[in-house]
Order: structure tokens, then C-alpha cells, then sequence
């Protein structure tokens, strides 16, 4: 038992990250971030940030189409529709907009989805090099963890960005990676097992796989990703009159629970 | 459209219009308590607590329990990572939302965070009093998961503090009135074993530890845990970031000065004429 490792990290922050020497420079992963990265824009920053690479022009573009492709500014979607709710009770846009980013964070979309998908990925990539045939690594991975995030889908029985997202990373010339390949073969694979269609998470995180993102990586990367269809939702509750957006009667509780009683 | 009207569906909350008015309740039922009629002057707030979440009224026994822990865990202490985060955000002026959502959002972790208790809870329904189970568990507890998830690995025994020199005496004084409010529970098997359980993790118990342990005796499941400690955690983080707002920045710590950068590309600029140096 020791608290050496507290003492060790008293009082100083030691870090290769970056540094702001206010009314000085700014150091961002080991480049001046005003003049080095100056002609860098947000979302390649963003992704160099995260993984310390520099993404080339076609990669970015890619990149940024995911993001794109997945931005509805649907108030109905659960993030967007907390997004709204915010302002129709006449809170801030940073707590409405960050509130909603933060409950993209899902078990049955966003986060987990995304994460434990480019895992799949990325083992499944690692393993069929080995040998192993694709069809013996999917059952074994059904009995061990039951499904394949990116095949079926919450609310619908297919997924519109599909085609949209695949067609961009062909015009790209980024749609040979051994992952996509993987993500479009196992289509027919899990429709013919499990009667699940792909949703596009399962593109989205190939594709990661494809562009080098860990999964630790592409989980921060895509915290975001649904971001840009916020603050219409924001703005337009905002519009509307103080809480219109959506009210509930009290008899739209269905309630199932125990009858009436006494304290 | 869809002429199916949408419902919300509950077993725990029920309300019944005023007549004027479909918008606005004239009855509201906790569990089917009316809350404004009965509750409200007959319950204490950690009864009125323990019914949402369980269901039911708590024995005199859970209540003292609930209100103890909930006495315990109010405030962290202006050095925990949940409240240290809630005065970053008071001392710039953020709004009071975004001090306790930084609270939460760091209060929410595995390192003497809400997830740390909502593992144990888990392991507590799985493993009960079993002291080597318990023991396999703290020394690999990463084990038990089948795949990479959003949360990382632990780096430590979940309920232990890695970074202790002994357990401190404000967790060995909540534990021990615990375990004496729930005298066949867990929280009593966990007085008897501290040491031992200690020794297997070469570390001291942590307060999410005791937490945690409370929780399940109290009946909580871990999700209903790992809620609640996010809850009740609150008030600390609450006033520490009003306090800090209000004593001003310029006495609270600032540690641009004491970042060491390590891959710092030459300096290019002087500051004073804005001319870089290399041209």
C-alpha cells in the first residue's frame, strides 16, 4: 500500500499533448498550432488530436461524410429530441447540445455500438489473415457475445446512409480496405443466420478500421458524430413557444404499478 | 400521422388531471402513494427515496441505512476529482448545470466513481460473502467482461484505493456504523474481512467500496447503485462550486506554470514584436 504515485504527480502536469504559453505560442501535439496548423481545418485537427496522424485531403473528406451522412436534425432522434426539450424549458445551447452529445454515448446506437464495431473489426481482420474463415470467426463470436453490433437496427429494418456512405468512400478510392470488405460480406452473412439487415454502423466502424483508428481512438472520434443535427433541433424548439415541444396530457401514462394506497 | 396516440408506460408513476386541465395533475402517485396528500407530510426524504426506487416503503432500518449513506457520500471533500471538477466549472462563472454535470461526468468513473460501485454491486449479487471468490475477482477483475466496452479496463481492485497508504479513518468509522445498521448483511461480512480483502488487493477499501456494499444491502440493484451515488454525491459538489465562483478566480489554483511540456517545438515568436524568429 503506498501513495508514491500521488506524490510523484503532485502539483505538476507533465505531458507531450500541448501546452498554451498565453500571450506566447501554442503547442498542439508538438506543432504551433497558429502557424504549423493554420491551414488545418476543424475536423483534421480534431483527428489529428486524437490520433497524431495527419489524415490526407481524400481521408478527411471521407471522414468528414461520416460525420455528415449522420447528422438528422430529426427532433424525434432521442439525442436531438433532449436537445429540444432543452430549449423549449429555455436552457442554454451549451447544456442542450452537450447534454445531447453526451447521450450518443448508447448501449443500442452511438458509443458502444461504435466501439465494440471496429473492435469486431479489427480482430475479425486480424484473424482471417491467420486463416481463419470468416463464417468460423462470426460463430464464435455469436456464442460468445451473443450479436455483432452493426447488423440490425433499432426502429427501422434498413439503413439509408448505407448506400450514400459506401458510394462516397468508392469515389474516394477508399473502399478496397480489408475491413469494408469484411463489413459488406458479412451482410449476407448475418441476413442468412440471424435475419438481421447491416446498419451503418457497421460501415462507419470498417471504415475506421480501414483509416488505422484504434477502437479507443474511433470512439473519440465519433463522439461527435451526431452533433450537427443539434442545434436546428435547438433553435427551432427555441423558436417555438416555451414548452410546446411535445406536451404531455397526464393521461398518457400508461401506468402499470401498484394500485392506490395509504402511507 | 399516426392516429396511435404515443404513451408513456410506468410502474412507478401515475397521475390524475385536475378537471380543468389534462396538462396539469390534480394526483400524483408514487407506487400508489398519493405524493402531495400522503408522502409529503408523512415521509422522511429518504423514504420518500428508497419508495422510488424500490417500490415500497423501507423498513425503519433501510431508512436510517439510506439516510446514513446519503450523510456519507454528500460531500465528497473539495479535493475528490467529482467536486474539483464542479469548482473548475464555478470558478469561471459556468452555469450551475455545468458544474454538476462536470461532477457527474467525473463522478461517473471506475476510479472511486459511480461505475466502480455499480461493478461491485454486480459482483456482490454474484459472488455474496464468498471470501475467495472475492479474491479471484479483486485481483483480476477485468475477467469477468467478454469484450471491450465504452468503459476502459480497471487498473485497480474495484472498491479499493490503489493509491492508499492505509484505509482512512472517516471510511473504517462509515463502515463500522453501517455494518452495525445492517448487522446480517454484507456490510458486516465486509468489517470482518477488510483486512483480509486488503491484503489481497495490497490496498486500503475505498468509501465506493463501503458504498457499494450499503447499496446492495440496501437491495439496490447495480444500476439503481450506481444512480444513486451519482445522486447523492451532489450537494458537495454543489456548494464547493458556489464557494469557489464567489471567492474568485485569482485564489483558485492555476497550473499553467507548472505544465511541463515535453515535445515542444522550438519557440518561434517573440511575443513582444510578433516577429518570427527564424525569418
Amino acid at each position: 500500500m503506498s501513495n508514491e504515485l500521488l506524490i510523484q504527480h503532485e502539483d505538476k502536469i507533465i505531458t507531450k499533448m500541448g501546452k498554451a504559453f498565453l500571450s506566447e505560442r501554442v503547442v498542439y501535439r508538438g506543432k504551433d498550432l497558429h502557424r504549423d496548423l493554420k491551414n488545418t481545418s476543424w475536423l483534421e485537427l480534431f483527428a489529428y488530436g486524437i490520433t497524431g496522424k495527419r489524415y490526407n485531403p481524400t481521408e478527411i473528406k471521407l471522414l468528414n461524410f461520416i460525420w455528415v451522412s449522420t447528422s438528422y436534425p430529426d427532433k424525434s432522434i432521442w439525442p436531438n429530441h433532449i436537445t429540444a426539450l432543452a430549449a423549449a424549458t429555455r436552457s442554454t445551447p451549451s447544456l442542450g447540445l452537450s447534454i445531447g452529445m453526451s447521450a450518443c454515448e448508447a448501449s443500442i446506437y452511438g458509443g458502444r455500438p461504435l466501439k465494440i464495431g471496429i473492435d469486431f473489426f479489427l480482430r475479425a481482420g486480424r484473424s482471417l489473415k491467420s486463416g481463419v474463415e470468416l463464417e468460423q470467426f462470426v460463430d464464435d463470436e455469436l456464442i460468445k457475445n451473443k450479436i455483432i453490433y452493426g447488423y440490425g437496427r433499432p426502429l427501422a429494418s434498413s439503413d439509408e446512409r448505407i448506400p450514400h456512405v459506401v458510394n462516397f468512400a468508392k469515389e474516394q478510392g477508399l473502399a478496397d480496405g480489408q475491413h469494408l470488405n469484411i463489413a459488406l460480406e458479412l451482410a449476407a452473412l448475418m441476413n442468412r443466420k440471424k435475419g438481421l439487415s447491416m446498419n451503418v454502423a457497421a460501415i462507419y466502424t470498417a471504415l475506421g478500421a480501414d483509416l488505422g483508428f484504434s477502437p479507443e481512438q474511433f470512439h473519440l472520434f465519433m463522439t461527435p458524430c451526431f452533433f450537427a443535427g443539434m442545434p436546428p433541433c435547438y433553435i427551432e424548439a427555441k423558436e417555438n413557444p416555451e414548452g410546446s415541444f411535445l406536451p404531455i396530457r397526464c393521461d398518457r401514462i400508461n401506468y402499470t404499478g401498484h394500485k392506490k394506497r395509504n402511507w | 400521422m399516426s392516429k396511435l396516440k404515443p404513451m408513456y408506460h410506468s410502474n412507478i408513476w401515475f397521475e390524475e388531471p385536475e378537471p380543468n386541465d389534462p396538462f396539469a395533475a390534480k394526483n400524483c402517485y408514487c407506487h400508489g402513494y398519493n405524493v402531495f396528500e400522503e408522502i409529503l407530510p408523512k415521509a422522511s426524504w429518504c423514504e420518500y427515496l428508497y419508495l422510488l426506487f424500490k417500490g415500497e416503503r423501507p423498513t425503519p432500518e433501510k431508512s436510517v441505512l439510506l439516510e446514513k449513506v446519503a450523510m456519507a457520500i454528500a460531500n465528497p471533500g473539495m479535493r475528490d476529482e467529482s467536486v474539483r471538477a464542479a469548482m473548475n466549472a464555478g470558478v469561471g462563472g459556468s452555469t450551475a448545470a455545468s458544474s454538476l454535470i462536470a461532477a457527474i461526468g467525473v463522478g461517473a468513473g471506475q476510479y472511486g466513481g459511480a461505475r466502480e460501485v455499480y461493478t461491485l454491486v454486480n459482483q456482490w449479487q454474484v459472488l455474496g460473502t464468498n471470501l475467495e471468490n472475492w479474491q479471484s475477482f479483486l485481483v483480476s477483475p477485468n475477467e469477468v467482461n467478454s469484450q471491450i466496452d465504452i468503459w476502459p479496463e480497471y487498473e485497480h481492485a474495484p472498491g479499493f484505493n490503489p493509491n492508499g497508504e492505509s484505509c482512512s479513518t472517516p471510511i473504517k468509522q462509515s463502515l463500522a456504523l453501517f455494518s452495525t445498521l445492517s448487522p446480517s448483511g454484507a456490510l458486516s461480512w465486509l468489517e470482518e474481512f477488510r483486512i483480509e480483502l486488503e491484503k489481497t488487493t495490497n490496498s486500503p477499501l475505498s468509501m465506493s467500496g463501503v458504498i457499494a456494499c450499503a447499496l446492495f444491502d440496501l437491495g439496490m440493484t447495480a444500476k439503481q447503485a450506481e444512480m444513486l451515488y451519482l445522486l447523492l454525491r451532489l450537494p458537495g459538489a454543489a456548494v464547493h462550486s458556489l464557494e469557489q465562483e464567489q471567492l474568485g478566480w485569482k485564489k483558485f489554483p492555476f497550473f499553467g506554470k507548472n505544465t511541463i511540456l515535453t515535445d515542444d517545438p522550438e519557440a518561434i515568436v517573440n511575443s513582444s514584436t510578433g516577429v518570427l524568429k527564424n525569418e
